[in-house]
């Protein structure tokens, strides 16, 4: 029970039931589908840049709840950020889940993720990891213009 | 070969057959282990079944004493090899009511299975403008194989709807069957709602109209008795690992007349009676359709299973298994905020369910959480979600060897969804 406590962080359950931007963008400069076979988790990523920065930025889609707060949480820390940001914060957000299960995440970069450390707990459980993944992914093919839906297969 | 399992009378009694369930359980290994610190309750027999140690024993004693290749060797060792194998052969076709072990394929399993059909039979059984039926309940391996022989041939994908229930409209049924009709590939059971197909009317339906059947029996194998001939289909299929034999081994079965009639699946050794590079003849059945080394191993494994199996008898299974699926309906519909997908009248021990307002792969974390296995996704139905109008289902899946107790662990399980999510 312990390790579910970790998962399902308070947090991420009030982001899950309540997500946060979670509205469509017709007229953003860039989108894209993001879709997790495994539990059939799909979403829509809408992203405005202007100048190189992260001005405006929202989802649609249905998921479960670490996917939803994934995503909710995700917008909720681009929003003002570069795209250089938003690229290594995935980084460091992708190593704190996926990194060797000796090495636990430094307290240092747990930290430096501020809210979204509390996806920490999701290593411990390597099929939800894709559900945390999603929206990252789906992020990084609306950046490149990616015409694929982004899959976290 | 030893086995604990006690002796069950196979004619029905008056009485219920007694159960004993823990020297059952005794005969599987991995039950006995634990999950996440737990005692495991296994609720996924529908995605496949656990292996009694009867099972487990027969495929080190082939590798230890009895390897060889089949069908080539003159040696003993070969020739005892091909002796074992032929008689798995001969006790899959006993197991499904079939009077002619050549008319029995092994193959991998029901995706396989249903392949060879659509390859084999289906280059030369269906034209332009020909019409398949399949119905609203299938596997994706019972809809994507008839879809790819539509796309070769151009013919038409026909779906039998179904009720909100999960049961079958037979009344559209009757209404798509027509004259181009050539093939019905239905599911004898639904893997996701656990729904029993009335195969033999919808059988004798499709043979008054000049089609051919097909029964997916992936789920009904472990549960139900099978008789080919009563069922009356032209193509019946299952795989080993659904009824507590080795993955990589299944059967297909169809009468020898159609089989002989059907070109070869797949070219290579084994499936020739002679080749040179001008011409080559093909083997008779069953050999035809089984080129290159077959799963040997698997077939003999699948063989203990079946005497495994036989042994216990499906009255005493199907006793145990309507007890188990009454208790289990009983006891989560009194879960608060649960709903039954899937509720037809006749019905295999398969329950699909959601909770009000937590995804199902939620449900499923924290349910493995409490060492308890079940399914959660589409069940490679996608179909059947979208009818229901949902994205996934958690689904638990009963085989004889499950008890009250791991419902009891699975409701209270349940409540610990609900102390999360609030
Ligand atoms: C109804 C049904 N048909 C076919 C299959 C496919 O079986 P296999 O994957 O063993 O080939 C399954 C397995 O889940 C099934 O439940």
């Amino acid at each position: 029970m312990s390790d579910l406590r970790e998962l399902y962080q308070e947090v991420i359950l009030d982001h899950s039931k309540h997500p946060r931007n979670s509205r469509a963008l017709p007229a953003a400069n860039h989108h894209a589908d993001g879709h997790n076979p495994l539990c059939g988790d799909r979403l829509k990523l809408y992203v405005q840049v202007d100048n190189g920065v992260i001005s405006d930025i929202g989802f649609t889609g249905a998921g479960c709840a670490i996917s939803t707060a994934s995503a909710s949480m995700m917008t909720e820390a681009l929003k003002g950020k570069t795209v250089a940001e938003a690229e290594a914060l995935f980084q460091r957000f992708h190593h704190m889940l996926t990194g060797a299960p000796d090495e636990q995440p430094s307290e240092d970069e747990v930290e430096s993720l501020d809210k979204l450390g509390a996806f920490a707990g999701v290593r411990e459980f390597p099929v939800r990891v894709k559900c945390a993944t999603l929206a990252w992914h789906t992020l990084q093919a609306a950046l490149k213009d990616q015409p694929a839906p982004a899959s976290t297969e | 070969m030893t086995t604990t399992a006690p002796i069950r009378p196979s004619r029905p009694t008056s009485k219920p057959p007694r159960f004993d369930a823990a020297a059952i359980r005794r005969d599987f290994p991995l039950l006995q282990q634990k999950m996440r610190g737990k005692p495991l309750a296994y609720l996924d027999n529908a995605a496949t079944s656990q292996k009694p140690q009867a099972v487990i024993a027969a495929i080190a004693r082939y590798y230890n004493s009895l390897n060889a290749n089949i069908h080539r060797g003159v040696y003993e060792l070969s020739a005892d090899a091909t002796e074992a194998y032929e008689k798995a052969r001969g006790k899959a076709a006993q197991f499904i009511g079939a009077s002619d072990p050549r008319e029995v394929i092994f193959v991998r399993g029901a995706t396989e299975a249903i392949n060879l059909v659509a390859s084999s039979w289906g280059v030369v059984g269906i034209k332009p403008g020909d019409e398949i039926i399949v119905s609203a309940l299938e596997h994706h391996s019972n809809i994507v194989p008839w879809q790819m022989l539509c796309q070769w041939q151009g013919a038409v994908l026909k779906v039998i709807p179904m009720n909100d229930a999960g049961e079958l409209d037979l009344d559209a049924y009757a209404k798509l069957l027509n004259h181009r009709t050539r093939m019905v590939a239905v599911t004898h059971i639904s893997n996701a709602l656990g729904t029993i197909n009335d195969v033999e009317r919808i059988a004798t339906m499709a043979h008054d109209a000049g089609a051919k059947v097909l029964i997916d029996g992936a789920q009904s194998v472990p549960h139900l008795a099978i008789d080919v001939k009563v069922l009356g289909c032209d193509f019946f299929v299952f795989s080993g690992h659904k009824v507590f034999g080795p993955t990589g081994i299944g059967a297909l079965w169809a009468r020898a007349q159609l089989l002989e009639a059907m070109p070869p699946y797949q070219g290579g050794g084994d499936m020739i009676a002679s080749v040179t590079f001008e011409k080559t003849t093909y083997n008779v059945i069953p050999a035809k359709f089984e080129a290159g080394t077959p799963h040997i191993a698997g077939a003999i494994a699948l063989a203990s299973a079946f005497d495994y199996v036989n042994n216990i008898g499906f009255d005493a299974i199907a006793a145990q298994e309507r007890d188990l699926l009454e208790y289990a309906t009983g006891q989560l519909s009194s879960v608060p905020g649960l709903k039954l997908l899937g509720t037809a009248a006749h019905k295999a021990a398969v329950i699909s369910f959601n909770l009000d307002g937590v995804h199902p792969h939620d449900v499923g974390t924290i349910l493995d959480g409490e060492g308890v296995a079940v399914r959660t996704g589409h069940h490679c139905c996608q179909p059947v979600m979208d009818r229901l109008n949902v994205p996934a289902t958690v689904r638990a899946s009963f085989a004889f060897y499950n008890t009250r107790e791991d419902i009891d662990r699975l409701v209270a399980a349940l409540g610990r969804v609900k102390e999360v999510f609030g």
